[in-house]
């Protein structure tokens, strides 16, 4: 009897493939892109004595950064994490403030259709550009220094913060808004009883996450001028003052870290 | 009193789910409506709150129409009437109470709700329901630490809670075991007679509707094929709302001729 089902019914499987089904189509493609790994790495061309030559920097940058400098440049290294956390701050704050009522009317299933494409809009205007652009355009426009970090700061979180706002509210159990709405709530009762209990934990989540986010990104801008511990850093690393930008590093690095074990340690307490 | 005149219901993909479904109910009655999955039992009961848009006829609840409201009227029409839910629908990360004085969320302002200043009265009214469904102790727990058949409790108080003249149940022991299903059917029995409230229960289960409803509605693809007295559901009546199936089998008695089966048949029953 045994033998007879396994006479009967195959005894090997294998998942088939999702792309490339073809089996012809797959094994040229792979043979294509392997021709072209070997034929792109063919093209690099490193020219070995400057290597060496670089070796020699990059030895004194590691230095630098083993033996770190707090103490000659602390004044400068203080005013620019003062910018930066501050920068941070505000601008997160802010962020959350503007994203909240736009990721709402990005949200398909509470909003009309004009305030769902206008909220759209101002989301994918938000995300198009980089930090770096959008810092080089306001340190442009307002003069160099945090002000201008800032607004670019607070300006990409709202991209950020209202488009997973609204992914996640138009994820939210439907049944639940249903539930509310019989009651014969109004759209604001709505939002209050049955959106915002279910979206709550994430946006908070969310925040936290751009917080840290926006730390990291002030370090980056303050390169292009938007004021912060970047610009101190740049200054640190034009000056080859490698000692003084392995403790800005460093104090970067422990800062990230607070701020992701603190937000991990709330994300906890609001689930 | 309910009335409904020539219901129809066609969803924009070309779906017929109700077809001229006319009947009424009287204060006090409790209609169960059975019939297949997919027979248009959900889409009935949110036509009549209009959580669903009817594309023909009238529903009239007192002398108002409620096919054609909108707006602030639509609103003031649903708080008039309480729904109970399949999958119960509470907001999860709500406590108990908030869950139970959403009930009241169609009588009192945005601004009052969202501070959760609720009058005595309505407060006074949340704590007797939550104590005549047996929950008194749990008013500060959140909804998501309730097991099934509480959150089911939770559900019928915040129905109750508005005050309603209507009650609409949506398959409300669908995901209870049969214990628990009889204990919330009395109790939305026995709900219905204290206030002389008509309701229509949408459930699956013909044993339940026989014993716990005044009248039986059967339909079948949108269309009303019985509607009379849970006793006068018979073999054929089930047969004609439901299609061919041993019916005196489903219900526990021994068929006359003892049919014997293949192995195979008995299967592919309990898939």
């Amino acid at each position: 009897m045994q033998a007879q089902i396994s006479h009967q019914r195959p005894t090997t499987w294998k998942r088939p493939p999702v792309i490339f089904t073809h089996t012809l189509w797959r094994w040229a493609i792979y043979t294509g892109a392997l021709i072209y790994l070997v034929l792109a790495v063919q093209t690099i061309d490193i020219d070995w004595q400057r290597v060496w030559l670089g070796l020699d920097r990059g030895w004194k940058f590691v230095e630098g950064f083993l033996t770190p400098d707090f103490t000659t440049r602390w004044r400068d290294i203080r005013e620019g994490l003062t910018e930066s956390l501050t920068m941070t701050v505000t601008s997160t704050v802010a962020g959350i403030l503007i994203s909240v009522p736009i990721g709402i009317g990005a949200a398909r299933n509470l909003a009309p259709m004009p305030v769902y494409l206008a909220c759209r809009g101002i989301i994918t205007l938000s995300r198009s550009f980089q930090e770096i652009i959008i810092a080089i355009l306001l340190v442009a426009m307002f003069g160099f220094g945090p002000f201008a970090g800032f607004l670019t700061l607070a300006f990409t979180s709202i991209g950020f913060l209202s488009k997973l706002l609204a992914e996640d509210i138009e994820e939210c159990d439907p049944s639940q808004i249903e539930a509310i709405r019989a009651t014969g709530a109004g759209w604001w009762q709505v939002v209050n009883y049955a959106i915002q209990p279910q979206v709550m934990p994430r946006l908070v989540g969310l925040s936290l996450y751009r917080l840290d986010i926006n730390f990291r990104e002030s370090a980056v801008i303050g390169i292009v001028g938007a004021g912060g511990i970047g610009a101190t850093l740049n200054t640190a690393i034009d000056r080859y003052e490698y000692d003084s930008a392995g403790a800005i590093l460093i104090i970067i690095i422990a800062i990230v870290l607070v701020v992701e074990y603190s937000s991990s340690y709330v994300r906890r307490w609001v689930q | 009193m309910l009335k409904l005149d020539k219901l129809s219901k066609t969803y924009a993909t070309g779906d017929t789910a109700l077809r001229q479904v006319t009947f009424e109910v009287t204060a006090g009655q409790v209609v169960g409506l059975i019939g297949p999955s997919g027979a248009g039992k959900s889409t009935l009961i949110r036509c009549i709150n209009r959580l669903v848009e009817p594309s023909e006829g009238t529903i009239t609840l007192g002398d108002t129409n409620l096919a054609r409201l909108k707006g602030r009227a639509l609103r003031r029409a649903r708080r008039r009437i309480g729904m109970i839910f399949q999958e119960y629908a509470l907001v999860e990360r709500l406590t108990v109470m908030e869950n139970v004085l959403s009930g009241r969320l169609g009588y009192v302002p945005a601004w009052r709700s969202f501070l959760r200043r609720y009058s005595p009265e309505d407060v006074s009214q949340a704590f007797s329901l939550l104590e005549k469904v047996g929950l008194s102790d749990y008013f500060n727990k959140r909804a998501d630490a309730l097991s099934g058949g509480q959150r089911q409790r939770v559900g019928i108080a915040r129905a109750l809670e508005q005050n309603p003249e209507l009650l609409l149940v949506d398959e409300p022991t669908a995901s209870l075991d049969p214990k628990t299903s009889r204990q919330i059917m009395r109790l939305i029995g026995s709900a219905c007679r204290e206030r002389n409230l008509p309701a229509i229960i949408n459930i699956h289960d013909v044993m339940l509707a026989q014993q716990f409803t005044d009248r039986i509605i059967g339909l079948r693809a949108g269309e009303v094929v019985f509607d009379g007295s849970p006793r006068a559901l018979t073999d054929q009546v089930l047969t004609r709302i439901f299609g061919d199936e041993d019916w005196t089998r489903m219900r526990g008695e021994e068929p006359d001729s003892e049919q014997t089966r293949t192995p195979t048949v008995d299967l592919a029953e309990g898939v």
